[in-house]
């Protein structure tokens, strides 16, 4: 049997991106959350709703895969598969982190405006919508992608130009 | 895993330098972060022990250009090199696009890097991906220290090449980085092989440092299209 190649590619529409937000809005209007954020296991932010950060989002986006990674690895000491969700309380701001399908990782930043328990509540009714919109898109995306139609066609030019 | 944004207008990609410690993978990322603009790169996050060795790894997110309109970024990573750190090196992988492995040039590192070029293999292979068909080049670093072995030494112990059995890739192949050698050629022998681009570099210097990166991004992005 042949391996894969690598890591297949993610091709993220703006149709997944509508369908994400929504979702994701809707969870911070029930849950008086801040913002939420969407980051995937390897690392890369995939969305964000509420209030635009004020921090570095890419830092923190690889910050967050990497605390998941971390965790997961403690979870397996102690005899557990994994710790599907994590709470990090600051004096200000806390956040809730949640895995989706083992595939991306749901963030949500909150203050003293709400409480832990309305926040992790809201988060647990949308985990599993998260999880079939992610995962529809991943189909999408390696149904498209291998050979058939290339991701993007003909620009081995501007690829050499970019190295120049 | 690449990601192309349709909606944010990006492609992110994920580059992690590899390799034995204390052969200069953080240096790398250290050169790239001090030469590049501020205005494409973002923070150099380290997380690392007192004494700077790298504990878990060491990021930085740079801008390259834009294709088609699209920002391309790539997220370089490093990994702790020290053997006992496997189990970080290996969840550093996840996801990976693209690898460059930094060998340390000196005589007595040879077992060094080779038993980090087999590790390396082996954790690629537990998720799953074949090293030998993606993005992958190796950096031959330290070349101005007196007790470098010679390159072609050390191509022969880490990068001697592999077999290529596809009847559609037996066909030469220049290195377009080395005139007059081959990434893909036929040995005496009749059988077929394929070597991962190289690079020599000095990364306290800078040297090498951007033709390693560069060319490891492109071969990324190549693969993407």
């Amino acid at each position: 049997m042949r391996m894969p190649i690598g890591a297949s590619s993610w091709s993220f529409t703006e149709e997944d991106f509508t369908a994400l937000t929504q979702v994701l809005q809707r969870f911070l209007f029930d849950s008086n959350a801040r913002c939420a954020l969407l980051v995937d296991r390897s690392g890369q932010l995939v969305t964000y709703a509420g209030d635009r950060p004020s921090f570095d989002v890419t830092a923190f986006a690889t910050l967050t895969a990497a605390d998941f990674s971390a965790n997961d690895q403690l979870a397996r000491l102690i005899g557990e598969s994994d710790f599907n969700t994590l709470f990090h309380q600051g004096e200000k701001e806390s956040m809730l982190l949640a895995d989706v399908a083992r595939r991306v990782i749901l963030v949500a930043l909150f203050d003293n405006r709400t409480t832990l328990g309305l926040v992790r509540l809201k988060m647990r009714a949308i985990v599993d919508e998260v999880g079939r919109l992610v995962e529809r898109s991943l189909q999408r995306s390696q149904a498209a992608n291998p050979q058939r139609q290339p991701l993007l066609p003909d620009v081995d030019d501007e690829i050499d130009r970019l190295f120049q | 895993m690449s990601m192309i944004n349709y909606a944010s207008r990006e492609i992110n990609c994920k580059i992690v330098y590899y390799g034995p410690g204390l052969g200069g993978k953080t240096t790398n990322l250290e050169h790239v972060y001090k030469k590049v603009s501020p205005g494409t790169r973002g923070k150099l996050i380290s997380l690392a022990t007192e004494s700077e060795r790298t504990l878990f790894f060491d990021f930085l997110p740079v801008d390259l250009g834009t294709i088609r309109g699209f920002k391309t970024r790539f997220h370089l990573y490093t990994v702790p090199g020290q053997v006992y750190y496997n189990a970080s090196r290996k969840l550093i992988l996840k996801g990976v696009d693209g690898i460059v492995f930094v060998a340390d040039s000196q005589m007595d590192r040879l077992e060094a890097n080779q038993e980090s070029m087999q590790n390396l293999y082996d954790n690629m292979a537990e998720y799953g991906y074949d090293l030998t068909r993606m993005p992958f080049v190796v950096q031959y670093n330290k070349r101005d220290l007196p007790n470098a072995a010679p390159l072609a030494e050390l191509q022969g112990a880490l990068n001697p090449g592999w077999e290529v059995t596809e009847p559609a890739r037996q066909r030469l192949t220049p290195d377009t980085w080395h005139a007059g050698e081959n990434l893909v050629e036929q040995l005496p022998t009749g059988e077929w092989v394929e070597r991962a681009p190289y690079f020599e570099a000095v990364a306290v210097t800078g040297d090498g440092v951007f033709d390693t990166l560069k060319a490891v991004s492109k071969l990324v992005l190549k693969a993407l299209s």
